[in-house]
């Protein structure tokens, strides 16, 4: 019906076209000369000068923006390739803020310099061949620097050896939530597959294969803890759909993929304890936390609950779209000393204690 | 074929529903663009309202969104097929079909000097089928579970499953049925365009002396020829894996408590087909603005286009390069890393065309005698975004940079910036430009400037600061960010994004008046208004099928010589003969 509904208008709205056309054949037999919509001197003159207050504009923007917000830019790093790639993040950012300071400015300054006057002839300029070589020489000298700089960082992080002291994590993915599966004493996953998931009444979370010997030993959990230190690879799944395991704090992300397993590795270099205690990371809080007293107060006013206050913890986001909760599938993620990594993880059911 | 041929007599219906007439077609396209382009837009302002004040209830929602706006809070799955047909809607219906359709059939046979397109047929059936894909899109907003709401890229196996959301039920199958019609009539188009640039130019029409608008609307045809079909078979594939059991890119799956059948299948082999189109329809929907631009940044410089060897074959080199950098969007899909290296360099490769661009486009301006007419101010305004996007592509392309800023705000505001707004004011600025030319009548300059001041703000106002909340780690696509307090204090930041967008939407009411009310009322053109070069003012005001009364205007020249020593006038029309003595440039 309603379908039948969109093809009435929309044959209606053709109608409507036929029609004004129709009108604009009549009303052209009465024409006369007319460059009143054609730009004067006196438009081209106010516009010129707007686009030089443009360019003001564009400068404040950036100046107010940086001001105000400068401090929710890359939050600190806390992985060890995070300090090499916030390096390579600011020399771009660098980069790309130069010329985007100068390009604007030369074309909004001409464009408000040769805003055109009754009477004046332009340059009859159509080429120059030095002129176009060197501003093509020029991209690839700096391109070519961005990339091998790039290329060399990217190969450090993707290509990570599997070396003994490495922690195997797996991530695990569903709608709408993360879990995290340890490789238990052994340090071996054990194989996993969809379809054991429905084996023991629901209590074999990530569908480990329990004729693995290596798999008896794994440890479930919901919530991620790190050793800081020590380099952690991350296997990544997912059960249903395409999800995406972003850590923003260690500059980390890979996509969960059904039928496959992806990898990520890094080394987290600051504990939970010492993030908290950083001193942006401080003023950070204080700032979310004030925001949160006053909708609070605003809650309370309406008779609703009051929002919990906040306290810093590293975040594991899904950030490939996933279907409706989409926005709220997070874990939190625990960095700490190893010893205390050790004493919690000692607590934890295996694989071989849940399914007995 | 002489004009004659084409005068045979014109009923209603031919002459205005199933026109073959290139010029009817063009403004068929352009009218059913902006009707997609109004939806697409009110919806973008529907869900930045939900994104400033997550989970209010707004009026306007019950309104519109009705049982999907209980007490007029916006349920999330409304907001993901809010976002999704957001994006299929201006990338596909707005900017691939409104742009090029418009102006690459207005143009082509008035600019090469041709009566008609090589088929006004395939021409007509072209335009019918991109209407009816319209409106299998907007049906598809009224089904029971509501339209597709897996993301415009939708990925697999969400899109695949009715059982991971409502929206990939029969909204997903309308939303595929929809998309292989509009890739039926994109194709047609194109082999079209291209078949009319190579045949059908005038006497003298050599191809360096096509203006740049033809330039860029043939190679985007050729663009889009190469990898649309690739589009289509994704999407059949999809089909298949839906409807009949096939698993190209399901494998391993258990969802609402079942494993299902699906065996060997990769959604990253999806990933590769959309993109080998999706990237490439990145250039598909900018080339044909860029091609605007030099056209009418010239005329209003009354400066030839500087260096137009170098922008043909940056057009040249950024339709090739456009093929072979599909992997730098999926750089953390589990590819490869050694792709990814791969793709980062031929990526950033594409920025050297893109600089030489820019560039050009600055040196054209300088020392020109600039008529800032709407059109050129838009030309301008394209120019700064295309920038202002374009460098943050640097940080994107990079596969290390791209790992932090993937799907998050900071790729939204990039890829809004340089195709999104760019292609968005090229698409005006041809509005503008060729107003004249489609209706007899001029737009209102005043109403105009007005349009493009508040725009112009509101573009940066909006997009700019989504730059911070992605760097602050805000993932895209997010109904709410109220389930992080660590960004809560990004709120405040939302708040002004989404003020300055409904400012912006306000500002495209004032074009659609000046629009409407100027197609009736406005004040009839004059031959040639701009004081422009190329051929399309040369035929009369009148349209009538065939263009030209009488032969085709013989071509003796390039579309660039402005401002020319030795001519009276500050323009040369491409038809005028060479004085005795008179040089062409060397091009």
């Amino acid at each position: 019906m309603t379908t039948l509904l969109m093809i009435t208008i929309l044959v209606s709205v053709s109608i409507a076209v036929w029609q004004i056309t129709k009108i604009f054949q009549v009303a052209q037999l009465n024409k006369k000369v007319d460059d009143s919509q054609v730009a004067n001197e006196k438009d081209n003159d106010w516009n010129g000068k707007l686009m030089f207050a443009f360019l003001v504009f564009i400068y404040l923007i950036t100046i107010y923006s940086f001001w105000e917000w400068g401090d929710v830019l890359l939050p600190e790093a806390a992985s060890e390739h995070g300090v090499d790639y916030d390096r390579l993040m600011w020399i771009s950012m660098a980069l790309i803020f130069f010329v985007q300071i100068v390009t604007q400015a030369l074309l909004h300054y001409f464009s408000y310099k040769y805003r055109g006057r009754k009477g004046l002839k332009a340059l009859f300029y159509a080429d120059n061949d030095r002129l176009e070589f060197i501003w093509t020489i020029i991209p690839v000298i700096v391109l070519a620097g961005l990339i091998l700089y790039g290329l060399y960082a990217w190969s450090n992080i993707m290509n990570f050896e599997e070396d003994e002291d490495a922690l195997v994590v797996e991530l695990y993915a569903q709608q709408f939530n993360w879990k995290a599966r340890y490789a238990g004493a052994d340090n071996v996953l054990g194989d996993a597959n969809v379809r054991f998931l429905q084996d023991y009444d629901g209590l074999n979370l990530v569908g480990i294969d329990s004729s693995d010997p290596n798999g008896l030993d794994d440890v479930v959990v919901q919530e991620l803890h790190l050793p800081v230190g020590r380099k952690v690879i991350f296997k990544m799944r997912s059960q249903d759909v395409l999800h995406s395991a972003y850590m923003p704090h260690f500059r980390a992300q890979m996509n969960c993929v059904p039928g496959m397993i992806t990898e990520f590795a890094f080394t987290p270099t600051i504990t939970t304890e010492e993030m908290r205690q950083n001193p942006d990371m401080v003023a950070k809080v204080q700032k979310i936390n004030k925001i949160r007293y006053d909708n609070s107060q605003e809650l309370i006013a309406n008779g609703e609950e009051a929002l919990d206050s906040y306290q810093f913890d590293y975040l594991l986001l899904c950030n490939k779209i996933c279907g409706a909760s989409h926005y709220n599938m997070q874990m939190k993620i625990i960095v700490e000393e190893e010893k205390d990594f050790n004493s919690w993880m000692s607590q934890q059911t295996t694989f071989a204690e849940v399914i007995q | 074929m002489g004009a004659d041929a084409h005068h045979h007599k014109e009923t209603f219906i031919t002459k205005y529903i199933f026109s073959q007439d290139h010029k009817m077609i063009s403004k068929q396209y352009l009218i059913t663009g902006l009707i997609m382009g109004i939806v697409g837009i009110a919806m973008s302002l529907l869900f930045r309202l939900q994104l400033a004040w997550p989970e209010q209830p707004f009026g306007i929602f019950e309104s519109t969104l009705g049982k999907w706006a209980p007490d007029g809070v916006m349920d999330p799955n409304v907001y993901l097929a809010l976002v999704t047909i957001h994006g299929t809607i201006m990338v596909f219906f707005v900017l691939t079909a409104g742009l090029s359709g418009t102006f690459s059939n207005l143009l082509i046979p008035l600019q090469i000097g041709a009566r008609d397109m090589a088929s006004g047929f395939l021409n007509m059936v072209s335009y019918w089928l991109f209407f009816l894909s319209s409106v299998v899109m907007l049906a598809s907003l009224f089904v029971e579970a509501g339209p597709a709401a897996a993301g415009w890229t939708i990925y697999p196996p969400l899109s695949a499953l009715p059982q991971a959301q409502p929206g990939s039920g029969l909204g997903m199958t309308l939303w595929l049925v929809s998309m292989a019609i509009f890739i039926a009539s994109s194709l047609l188009g194109s082999l079209n365009y291209i078949v009319t640039v190579i045949n059908l130019r005038t006497k003298g029409m050599s191809m360096t002396r096509l203006p740049l608008t033809i330039w860029a609307f043939f190679v985007t045809a050729i663009i889009g020829v190469v990898s649309f079909p690739v589009l289509l078979s994704a999407a059949l594939l999809l089909i298949m894996d839906r409807s009949f059991g096939t698993s190209f890119f399901l494998s391993d799956i258990f969802i609402q408590g079942e494993v299902l059948h699906y065996q060997g299948g990769s959604p990253v082999l999806f990933e590769h087909l959309f993109w080998f189109l999706g990237h490439p329809e990145v250039y598909i929907v900018l080339l044909p603005a860029l091609g605007i631009t030099s056209e009418v940044l010239a005329t209003n410089a009354r400066k030839p286009i500087f260096g137009y060897r170098a922008m043909v074959a940056s057009i040249l080199a950024i339709a090739f390069l456009s093929t072979i950098v599909w992997g730098h969007h999926m750089f953390i899909s589990g590819m490869n890393p050694f792709l990814g290296s791969v793709f980062t360099f031929t990526t950033l490769l594409i920025a050297i065309p893109s600089a030489v661009k820019a560039f050009n486009y600055i040196t054209t301006l300088w020392k020109g005698n600039l008529q800032l007419n709407p059109a050129m101010l838009f030309s301008i305004g394209l120019v700064s975004t295309f920038i202002t996007g374009g460098l943050t592509g640097i940080i994107l392309g990079d596969s290390t940079l791209d790992i932090n800023v993937h799907d998050t705000y900071f790729v939204v505001a990039h890829f809004h910036l340089v195709m999104g707004i760019s292609a968005l004011y090229g698409l005006f600025a041809g509005v503008y430009h060729w107003f004249p030319k489609m209706f007899g009548r001029m737009l209102n300059k005043r109403l105009g400037y007005i349009h493009f001041w508040i725009t112009a703000v509101c573009a940066y106002g909006v997009f700019f600061p989504m730059h911070f909340i992605g760097m602050a780690g805000l993932p895209r696509r997010y109904y709410t960010n109220t389930a992080f307090p660590y960004f809560d204090d990004l709120a405040d930041i939302n708040v002004v994004i989404t003020i300055f967008a409904l400012i912006a939407g306000a500002a495209q009411i004032v074009f659609l008046y000046n629009f409407i009310h100027s197609m009736f009322y406005g004040k009839p053109t004059v031959q040639n208004p701009w004081k422009s070069n190329t051929l399309e003012w040369t035929a009369p005001i009148k349209h009538f099928h065939g263009n030209w009364e009488g032969d085709i205007p013989e071509v003796h020249r390039w579309a660039y010589d402005y401002s020319k020593p030795g001519h009276k006038e500050d323009y040369v029309p491409q038809h005028i003969p060479l004085k005795k003595g008179e040089k062409e440039l060397q091009h």
